[in-house]
């Protein structure tokens, strides 16, 4: 019964049920025909289980080593452990598109399922939306990326997994950042209903916000996650290189955090509908950018596209559907929208439209560094990259005004605010980050000049978002147990803002001492030979190899010692995959508080020396605790009781059916 | 086929439930709901005024001036009338229900028609260990003894028997290690010895490595006059740029065999290669050719056609197989050497020239 067959078929049936969601329900909308919309649901439903379905028989195949499945013979082997066979299936191009499209349907599905208190047009539209670019993803597996093609006869031994994918970090990255990146297709489809319908209020937007945020939240932590794996597992040292790949998962998590921050007014005040409309496509638009680009091989070489285009041309041709077919809907739909409330410059909205003009500018100066060069080589054949210096120089000084606004925004109040009021109540903020800029000077030597002003301003970021929480409970102004009720009273989505806040500064904490006061040092390395690093003693008690189960490792043996006490040992390896022949690196890691020693060894010497590569990372962790802060923030604000205000309850057994959205 | 039977039954039953998916809403009578979602949000937007007002975090006036724009939003928002549903609803249903029940097999059967393989089974593999292997079943065999290794590493005999076909594969770090393991497992023998240092010597590029060279040393210590550990040793000296050496080493090797030493031939070509006098030996048989000798060739072989790059090596190569009377595989191997060096004149020339030699010219 698990036939790859009936997989490949599943997708199929899918694809019809798309076609069948992508017009009936929009249909029914047009004629204010309930059975037609109501038909969105159920096929949603439909489609969800058979993408499911092909996405579960892939997988039994590779649990299975079926390698009559093409995919699985390219991708997976026999010896492999069992979790990286599970993560084999999205590991390759195929599966990862199949991937894709599982979590497009659920989302789909999820509106079907908790979304019965919207509004029933509103929903056979977005629905229709959403069956439009399942349709496209589908088409695009089906005819140039079949997961399902078969060889005969079935070879007996598979291909294996790019050992550098053999990771548990890499094995749970993917599926979070395409959720991330899928999740923003919910924004983008309530956005084009909009359009569509014509209709654009305070509902919408409350509508919108938790998707974005769940989306949100996945982006951080794939974002986080790919970090963190590229910093431990590429064993170049760094957390982040401005790569294309990973600018290509910023760029929709820049436009969809400005997508929050204006959602915000929207709701509240009805302002910015048109622009909020317009940033929701645009997230969008930058996750499909960020699928083509990784998806199509464009990256990695512009000719190597050009010989065998099929694919890119397929993704360019969805891209400029869906972002030019958005962006032409908007252009004569959006003028007919009503714009909602007015404010001062000045103003909670004022704060939020700066922050909303950062964030896009700073995403325009990323994704310019991206595609410029990919751009020039098309155009004239000349190859140049754009590296960390123009991010840094582009990048960093949009990002201080940021976070220095990010801080007012929430003391400010709507409308009109009084911007000498609020600077009064940040004085403790202010207070901290000149302290914490005169410690570090008095504290650290040599590093940039600016480092310690860096370090003031994540301090003024994490008391700035402390303070609002104070102020909000007043707190040490009135008694403690109106506090207490106060806090309790206060909004999750409140607390969420602050927290979320509070990781902005902590992860640039971390930032600030991993890039101003690392230590590094590279050494070639006898056994039996020491070496002192950060107030560690190392010395290296010998190359032992180590038989793994598709693997062989020379491990270099370290022994720790700090200030005279034994503190362990730390193995990093040179790792050499059996079926590839392809060798890696693997870094070994000691945490010291938030700091880490680094260890990544280069090539072993003909004398039984090895060249070990030192880094000691001040508060380096901090980077990673700060996206973590920031999705908790994140998840309260999802928790928060308005997202869930649903439709109005006529009757007590209404009530009991209504299903809460968006969890 | 039962096989096939049960996928076509699959395949009806998933079609069924994708129609049914549509006809089921269809079916049912739905009550013409209008939302009245913007009301539940104004209320909500009211409640939350009234909280920020008693929180202190707008002023009095503020939180008036907002409850009353909130509030006259309320009134437009309950005004909105509900959309009246349209003419010909009955009609409508017809035409999706029927579309449904025509398109949705109609998309399957021709997109999955021109690509799908109805009637493949899937091929897990622990069945396919199970079945019995097909003869000439060469990778089926292997999977098997590898799967066998890794759950018995400590089985000498089984790396001993699985490196040659490594070798003959191409798969040359694979037999360093089955060598390797053989050694290790089953003790040190001449033969074993050599053996490891000849795939360590293939996986160098056929460069005798100073590892190689001292196992061969090792080789040749255990056994005196191994014919494969000699041949080795010369051509490390060859290699270290001492042709003189060489030649000195295999002449006595090809002195001291015994004169029906099936090597001999092979040994006297690589005198010759290097402008030495034959050695006067009676030729061997080329039906009885040793093991190692066919795996030395093989390995060289296996080697070209993975990386055949080495000009020289191909020479070698064509003159092994000649001096071993397979007259077919020295063709072969000068055809693909042609094809390999097909714009590089003296290099033809050269094989030109060899296929003269040799007499191997014709077909």
């Amino acid at each position: 019964m698990m036939s790859p067959e009936v997989g490949h078929f599943a997708l199929v049936l899918a694809l019809a049920l798309a076609l069948v969601q992508s017009v009936v329900p929009i249909w029914g909308a047009r004629r204010g025909d309930a059975a037609l919309m109501a038909t969105a649901s159920p096929v949603a439903l439909g489609q969800f289980a058979f993408v499911t379905l092909s996405f579960v028989v892939l997988t039994y195949a590779y649990l299975v080593s079926d390698f009559s499945v093409e995919n699985v013979f390219q991708n997976s082997h026999s010896t492999k452990p069992l979790i990286y066979k599970i993560s084999g299936v999205w590991g390759n191009h195929e599966g990862s598109m199949v991937l894709w499209v599982v979590i497009l349907t659920l989302f789909s599905a999820l509106v079907a399922v908790f979304g019965r208190n919207l509004p029933l047009t509103l929903k056979a539209n977005v629905l229709a939306v959403q069956g439009w670019i399942t349709v496209a993803f589908l088409l695009f597996i089906l005819k140039t990326s079949n997961p399902f093609a078969r060889i005969t006869p079935a070879p007996m031994e598979g291909r294996d997994l790019n050992p550098l994918l053999q990771d548990i970090g890499l094995a749970i990255h993917p599926p979070l950042l395409y959720v991330g990146y899928v999740g923003f297709s919910m924004s983008f489809a309530f956005a084009v209903a909009a359009l569509i319908d014509g209709k654009l209020d305070a509902a919408w937007a409350r509508w919108v916000r938790p998707w974005t945020l769940v989306a949100w939240i996945f982006l951080t932590a794939g974002i986080s996650m790919g970090s963190y794996w590229a910093y431990y597992e590429l064993g170049w040292g760094g957390w982040w290189f401005w790569d294309p790949v990973e600018n290509a998962s910023l760029m929709p998590w820049l436009a969809g955090t400005a997508l929050l921050h204006s959602a915000i007014v929207m709701e509240k005040r009805e302002a910015l509908k048109v622009w909020t409309v317009l940033l929701a496509i645009l997230t969008f638009s930058l996750s499909l950018l960020g699928t083509f680009l990784v998806r199509s091989g464009v990256l990695t070489s512009v000719h190597a596209f050009a010989v065998d285009p099929e694919r890119g041309v397929f993704i360019l041709a969805i891209l400029v559907v869906f972002i030019g077919g958005s962006l032409a809907l908007y252009a004569w739909r959006a003028p007919t929208l009503k714009q909602g409330g007015l404010f001062a410059p000045v103003s909670r909205e004022g704060a939020l439209v700066l922050n909303n003009l950062f964030l896009t500018a700073s995403c325009a100066a990323v994704f310019i560094g991206t595609l410029y060069p990919l751009a020039l080589e098309t155009l004239t054949g000349a190859k140049i990259s754009v590296g960390p210096p123009f991010f840094n120089w582009t990048f960093g000084p949009l990002m201080v005004p940021l976070m220095i606004a990010m801080v007012f925004g929430p003391f400010l109040a709507w409308k009109r605010g009084d911007l000498a009021a609020v600077a009064q109540r940040l004085t403790l903020a202010f207070a901290a980050a000149i302290l914490a800029t005169l410690a570090t000077y008095a504290v650290t030597t040599g590093g940039p000049v600016l480092a310690p002003l860096f370090v003031g301003l994540a301090f003024y970021v994490i008391v700035g978002a402390i303070l609002d929480i104070a102020e909000r409970i007043q707190l040490f102004r009135a008694p403690a147990a109106t506090s207490l009720a106060r806090a309790r009273g206060l909004p999750r989505a409140a607390w969420g803002a602050a927290i979320a806040h509070a990781g902005v500064g902590v992860m640039l904490l971390g930032i600030v001492g991993e890039t101003a006061y690392k230590q590094e040092t590279i050494v070639q390395m006898r056994p039996g030979e020491s070496i002192a690093v950060a107030g560690y003693d190392i010395t290296l008690q010998g190359l032992v190899p180590v038989e793994g189960p598709n693997y062989r490792d020379l491990v270099a043996r370290l022994t720790v010692r700090e200030g005279g006490v034994d503190a362990g040992t730390l193995e990093p390896a040179k790792r050499v995959y059996t079926a590839r022949a392809m060798p890696t690196t693997e870094a070994a890691l000691k945490t010291r508080g938030m700091s880490q020693l680094y260890v990544s060894p280069g090539d072993p010497g003909t004398d039984g020396s090895i060249a070990l590569r030192f880094f000691y990372k001040p508060m380096v962790l901090l980077i990673w605790i700060g996206t973590l802060v920031m999705m908790f923030g994140g998840l309260l604000s999802l928790s928060d009781r308005r997202l869930r205000v649903g439709a109005p309850k006529p009757s007590a057994r209404r009530v009991a059916a209504a299903v809460q959205p968006a969890e | 086929m039962e096989g096939s039977l049960t996928i076509w039954l699959a395949i009806a039953v998933m079609t069924a439930a994708a129609i049914f998916a549509v006809l089921l809403p269809l079916s049912r009578p739905v009550a013409a709901a209008e939302s009245e979602m913007d009301v539940a949000v104004y209320k909500d937007q009211l409640a939350e005024i009234g909280r920020d007002a008693d929180a202190g975090l707008i002023g009095a006036a503020e939180a008036e001036a907002a409850r009353i724009e909130v509030s006259r939003r309320l009134i437009a928002a309950s005004e909105r009338m509900a959309a009246t549903a349209g003419e010909g609803a009955a009609r409508r249903r017809r035409l999706v229900a029927v579309g449904a029940i025509v398109v949705i097999p109609a998309i399957a059967a021709v997109s999955y028609g021109t690509r799908g393989h109805p009637g493949y089974a899937g091929q897990p593999l622990a069945e396919r260990q199970r079945a019995v292997p097909v003869p000439g079943d060469m990778a089926g065999l292997m999977a098997r003894i590898e799967s066998h290794l890794a759950a018995n590493p400590g089985d000498g005999r089984g790396w001993e028997v699985v490196a040659p076909v490594y070798l003959r594969l191409g798969r040359i770090p694979d037999a360093v290690r089955a060598r390797a393991n053989a050694l290790r497992i089953l003790g040190p023998t001449a033969d074993r010895e050599a053996d490891l240092a000849e795939a360590q010597t293939l996986s160098a590029g056929g460069v005798v490595t100073a590892e190689a060279k001292a196992g061969f040393e090792r080789a040749l210590a255990l056994g005196a006059g191994h014919p494969k550990a000699g041949y080795f040793i010369g051509l490390a000296a060859e290699q270290d740029g001492k042709p003189e050496e060489a030649r000195a080493i295999w002449a006595k090797l090809v002195a001291e065999a015994p004169a029906d030493a099936p090597w001999i031939a092979m040994l006297q070509a690589e005198i010759a290669r290097l402008g030495g006098p034959a050695v006067a030996v009676a030729p061997a048989p080329a039906a009885v050719v040793a093991p190692e000798i066919r795996a030395m060739v093989d390995g060289l072989a296996a080697r070209l056609a993975s990386d055949g790059a080495d000009f020289d090596a191909w020479i070698r190569l064509v003159r092994s197989y000649a001096v071993l009377g397979e007259a077919d595989k020295a063709r072969a191997a000068v055809a693909s050497a042609r094809q390999r060096f097909a714009g590089e004149a003296d290099k033809i020339g050269r094989l030109d020239g060899l296929v003269n030699e040799l007499g191997i010219g014709g077909s």
